[in-house]
């Protein structure tokens, strides 16, 4: 255990160094990410004003305060991609992971978690600059401060679990792109990611109840800008827990069968 | 003492697929396609003592990188035994691959961005390697390797040969006991590569490991190599000692003349290889060495005579195109 501990923090260590290095190239990035919760949130801001002052309980405030979270959860999500898997095995890098005496799942965790810590404070300043233009209703307690902290990090994880396993079909074929768009379709709708879940038809949230997604976009959100209760709040971040072990143990059983079909290609 | 590599019957078959150019041919492999087998590998055997240093040689295609991959767990046999220190590597146990390293010369491991100090600092937390010993191995490498202050540039800004000088001193920063080399001088000038052989030949005395090499150049292999095994189409050729390979498969001789006039024909005493600048290189059988050697000496005025086995390389050549001509 003390010898994981070790390589987590050593290896966020390089990754924040290494990210630092392109410090410049990543403030562009998340400029650029930003773009699309800000025309989510006029439109329904502009909604919301037209429908007499709120939508579902929503108010130009409230909306701003989802969308400006939105920013930092959304950059909270980014993990190793299918397109990272791909990359990786026909570049020869997979070899020089599986040579190492722990699963490259440790390397991916630990590499985009110390480039989250850049993330985060690179957010800041976007933070400020949104909060100053859109005027966010925000009002949490400690608690919600607290389980929105540990939801982020679930939400990451989370999405790990999910794309490594999307990620893993590269073992078998090399066009995932297809995949991939339709897990970001279904996840656009059902994550909270294109507007909050309650907005949605019941069918859709009752949906959502059964899947991942929610627990990756629309739960982290709402435990800092919504209003749960505690039961609510801690009952999340163990939906959040299963959603990981199940992610978790789905990955082991994939790799085993998966590792079978690695030609080791490109060196 | 017992053997620490065992590959009895070893085996990598590809299933690869396969069809004519054209659209018809390409409608047709929808519905019906059709594989061919690639026998990578095929049925090769051979065992490896601990501190024996195996120079493993064979074209492009002949099955040498893919079983370098078998035996550090990258890759599943198709069929056969594969043993490394008691272990199997398909399940590539922690513990084994602990103890070995693969050496690849287009792989990189190293942090592009950071100097590499900060990549093998990474090494020692994968590996676990108490910090007084991490340091102790790392400076003494940075030394054999006279790496001194490039260890703190960034890798980006580091020549081929300092990144692979890096590359390998990543490699063995947990002391593996095993180390499988692939072309590790690939593209390197000669004296990077002569300082490679050396650390490498350094490191296989002080730690008594067990090295299996592949390389195209000979140099490595006759500095480094007492035995090879020689692979061809997936097939082994050869296993034993260097200098048997030569006998057994050189059966002429080099000899180098200078000659006052070495526009001579001299065709009638064996096969002219090259005449430059008084000096003319010939082939003769080996059979014929003696007698031909007595004939140049007392037919010419011979100012220096040298007779020679074929090189290794072209040994190899020759091995290598008459099992193709077979």
């Amino acid at each position: 255990m003390r010898r994981y501990i070790d390589y987590y923090l050593t290896s966020m260590k390089v990754a924040i160094l290494s990210q630092i290095q392109y410090r410049v190239a990543n403030y562009f990035y998340m400029i650029g990410m930003i773009t699309e919760p800000v025309i989510y949130l006029v439109v329904w801001s502009t909604i919301a004003e037209q429908q007499g002052g709120s939508v579902g309980g929503y108010t130009p405030g409230t909306f701003a305060a989802y969308y400006i979270v939105w920013t930092l959860v959304r950059n909270m999500n980014i993990v190793f991609t299918p397109f990272g898997w791909e990359w990786r095995i026909r570049e020869g890098m997979l070899s020089a992971e599986l040579l190492r005496p722990m699963h490259p799942i440790h390397s991916d965790i630990a590499n985009f978690a110390g480039w989250k810590f850049v993330v985060i404070l690179l957010w800041l300043p976007l933070a400020v600059f949104l909060t100053w233009v859109f005027k966010p209703t925000f009002d949490f307690s400690w608690l919600e401060a607290v389980v929105f902290f540990i939801a982020i990090w679930g939400a990451y994880l989370i999405r790990t679990m999910l794309l490594s396993l999307l990620g893993m079909l590269t073992f078998w074929t090399t066009r995932v792109s297809a995949i991939f768009e339709l897990y970001f379709g279904l996840e656009l709708i059902l994550s909270g990611r294109l507007v909050p879940m309650t907005l949605m038809p019941p069918w859709v949230q009752n949906l959502s109840n059964h899947l991942p997604f929610k627990w990756t976009f629309y739960f982290p959100i709402e435990a800092l800008v919504g209003s749960m209760t505690p039961p609510e709040l801690w009952t999340g971040v163990g939906m959040q827990m299963l959603w990981i072990v199940i992610g978790a143990s789905l990955l082991n059983l994939v790799w085993r069968v998966a590792i079978r079909q690695f030609s080791a290609v490109g060196g | 003492m017992s053997p620490v590599i065992t590959i009895s019957r070893l085996a990598k078959h590809y299933q690869v697929p396969e069809r004519e150019a054209g659209m018809k041919a390409a409608f047709t492999s929808l519905f019906n396609r059709k594989y061919k087998t690639i026998k990578a590998v095929d049925s090769i055997t051979f065992n490896i003592e601990p501190g024996e240093v195996v120079g493993f040689l064979g074209p492009n295609g002949a099955g040498k990188t893919t079983t370098l991959k078998m035996l550090s767990g990258l890759l599943h046999p198709t069929s056969g035994d594969v043993r490394v220190l008691g272990y199997e590597p398909r399940h590539r146990p922690h513990d084994y691959l602990r103890q070995i390293t693969l050496v690849m010369g287009n792989r990189n491991q190293l942090t592009w961005d950071l100097p590499a100090l900060d990549s093998f600092d990474l090494q020692r937390a994968v590996y676990g390697i108490p910090a007084d010993e991490f340091k102790r191995t790392r400076d003494d490498f940075i030394e054999l390797l006279e790496l001194g202050d490039l260890v703190k540039k960034p890798v980006r800004n580091l020549s081929l040969g300092e990144r692979m000088k890096m590359e390998i001193v990543a490699a063995l920063l947990h002391k593996p006991k095993i180390l499988f080399f692939d072309e590790p001088t690939l593209g390197l000038d000669v004296t990077m590569q002569r300082r490679i052989r050396t650390f490498v030949a350094e490191y296989n005395r002080r730690y008594n490991a067990t090295v299996l090499l592949t390389s195209h150049y000979m140099a490595d292999v006759e500095a480094l190599c007492r035995r090879v095994i020689v692979i061809h189409h997936g097939h082994i050729l050869f296993d034993g000692d260097l200098t048997s390979l030569v006998n057994q498969f050189s059966s002429y001789k080099t000899l180098s003349l200078s000659l006052q006039n070495s526009n001579l024909p001299l065709e009638n005493y064996g096969e002219v290889v090259s005449r430059e600048d008084g000096k003319v290189t010939l082939r003769i059988p080996k059979s014929r060495a003696s007698e031909v050697t007595a004939r140049l000496l007392s037919d010419f005025q011979v100012e220096d005579l040298t007779v020679e086995d074929t090189p290794v390389d072209d040994v190899i050549d020759q091995v290598f195109s008459q099992k193709e001509a077979a």
